[in-house]
């Protein structure tokens, strides 16, 4: 049987080397699991300015590359191989991935997002024929051409002004009335100053034209209702991401746009899956959000994995019997039933008890179902199961309960 | 495998005996610098079966117009300087290089 990790991250995008970073330094045997070179969407951006700490000049692939070099000097594998399939509920989780199958005590999924596709027509046969969705991979090949940037949020507007460095002529299609645009405030005004962007309002595309390699694309206006042909030898499409989680589909809770449902310690509804970066429901999807994410989730994870140990090592693995008393530290008279037991244990020796504070620890509340309204409570486990439980915590039903 | 460029493409790709890969990069492309050790590896395995080229695109740019490459990574084949056989995109994956050279390879 291959190894088990303590920590799998599927996707070395920010938030997966985020998550590499903190789960290595933690001293969890932590892989990182990434099809091709780490750094994700970010690293296919040249300007990344955004960064806390790292300014004008640094570059999304410079920033990514760090992050991945922390992440492997913290000690953290990395393993090159697409995640294929997931196997998410028992204990060890299984990732099967195309070269090999790996396990782990608990999963962070961070396989971040896709570029979404227009659907138009000529949109796939065209694609590296002029059709792109990264402008710092084929910008320069577009030198002295000219190209269009469809969408206006962030990303279209910041890579539009990066391709005016390369294209002849950059125009910019906006689905929106003149003037508005999705980006951020002040990217959009230096967007509208910068004399080498054009605009086409009120526009999308219907289609991309062209035999061997884009020629033109045809554009409505969508208010006059009126139709052009544009010509155009490259067509740059920045219209939003969409998540890659179609393999949590049925595993996962999801949001109806297929986006990971996690809670503030970015766990899933699944016990030891936790979700980190673009492919999480959350309101901005940038590197600093994916590598908090990241923090959190190995933090999380780091606290699952050990309280899992615990659990096993001292209540499920023992032959013999094992109490444990659930009780919430705030409580005095609660705490003073607690002991009761430690009395009844005096002399014991085929009988172990575990005392578990009950407000902390998230596991066994999940796991149990336990009511913290109701504390103390006394389990007893046989054989890594509950056999009996016990509200109103006395001598005497404890000596019932034991025998 | 032998850096092509504008100069000798004709020659070393289109003239030539055989089927010959060729390999269209830019520094400037992730993906491809990340496919390029693969590809290398590639080029050793199968040496002597197929013929092994790249093109640094970004001082090549017209050439690669010339050859319908507007998009990196792209992994073309020709025989007798036609082009045969295409890879193109961001998913490309060296198994599927793999795949195809094993397809052309004598
Ligand atoms: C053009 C562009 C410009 C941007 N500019 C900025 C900016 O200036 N500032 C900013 O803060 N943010 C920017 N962003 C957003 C930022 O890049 C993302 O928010 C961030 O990369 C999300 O990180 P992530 O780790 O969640 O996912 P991703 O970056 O998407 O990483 C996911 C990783 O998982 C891998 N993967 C996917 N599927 C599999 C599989 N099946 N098996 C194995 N591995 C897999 C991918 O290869 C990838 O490396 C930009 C995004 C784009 C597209």
């Amino acid at each position: 049987m291959a190894d088990v990790y303590d920590l799998l991250i599927l996707g070395g995008g920010p938030g997966g080397l985020a998550a590499g970073i903190y789960g290595a330094r933690a001293k969890l045997k932590t892989g990182i699991i990434e099809k091709g070179k780490p750094g994700g969407q970010a690293a296919t951006t040249e300007e990344l300015e955004n960064y806390p700490g790292f300014g004008p000049g640094t570059t999304g692939s410079g920033l990514t590359k760090a992050m991945a070099d922390h992440a492997a000097q913290f000690g953290a594998d990395f393993i090159k191989d697409t995640v294929a399939a997931l196997d998410l509920t028992g204990s060890p989780k299984k990732v099967k991935g195309k070269k090999g199958e790996y396990l782990a005590k608990a999963v962070i999924f961070a396989l971040g997002a896709e570029p979404r596709m227009l659907g138009v027509p000529g949109e796939g046969k065209l694609r590296g024929k002029g059709v792109s969705y990264c402008a710092t991979c084929d910008a320069d090949l577009f030198t002295e051409l000219d190209v269009i940037v469809v969408g206006s949020g962030d990303a279209a507007i910041e890579e539009a002004e990066y391709l005016t460095r390369f294209a002849e002529n950059v125009t910019i299609i906006v689905i929106h009335e003149e003037g508005k645009v999705d980006a951020n405030k002040v990217s959009a005004e230096r967007a509208f100053q910068d004399p080498r962007l054009n605009w086409k309002w009120n526009s999308i595309v219907k289609s991309i034209n062209g035999d061997e390699l884009v020629e033109s694309v045809t554009l409505k206006n969508i208010k006059t209702g009126t139709e052009e042909e544009f010509s155009t030898n490259g067509v740059f499409i920045f219209i939003g991401t969409q998540p890659k989680t179609e393999l949590l589909q049925g595993i996962v809770e999801l949001s109806p746009q297929g986006y990971v449902l996690t809670n503030k310690k970015m766990e899933t509804n699944l016990e030891g899956v936790f979700a980190a970066g673009d492919c999480c429901d959350k309101y901005l999807r940038q590197v600093v959000t994916a590598t908090a994410d990241g923090a959190i989730a190995a933090f999380a994870a780091e606290k699952y994995i050990r309280e899992t140990e615990l659990w096993e090592k001292e209540v499920l693995t023992p032959q013999h019997p094992v109490l444990v008393a659930f009780y919430n530290p705030t409580d005095m008279a609660g705490t003073e039933k607690v002991g009761i037991i430690d009395k009844f244990m005096q002399g014991k020796d085929n009988l172990s008890l575990v005392k578990v504070d009950a407000t902390r620890n998230e596991l066994v509340k999940k796991r149990y179902r336990l009511d913290t309204g109701k504390l103390p409570v006394v389990y007893l486990f046989q054989q890594g199961e509950v056999k009996a439980s016990l509200e109103d915590i006395n001598m005497k039903k404890i000596q019932e309960l034991v025998k | 495998m032998i850096a092509v460029n504008k100069e000798n493409f004709e020659q070393e790709v289109l003239q030539a005996d055989g089927v010959v890969m060729v390999d269209w990069w830019g520094p400037k492309c992730e993906h491809c610098m990340e496919l390029m050790p693969s590809v290398e590896e590639l080029a050793g395995k199968y040496q002597g079966r197929l013929k092994f080229c790249s093109v640094d695109t970004s001082g090549n740019r017209r050439l690669a117009i010339s050859q319908k490459v507007l998009g990196l990574p792209a992994i073309l084949f020709y025989k007798d300087g036609q082009k045969i056989g295409e890879l193109a995109g961001q998913e490309i994956q060296p198994e599927d290089i793999e795949a195809t050279i094993k397809q052309y390879a004598k």
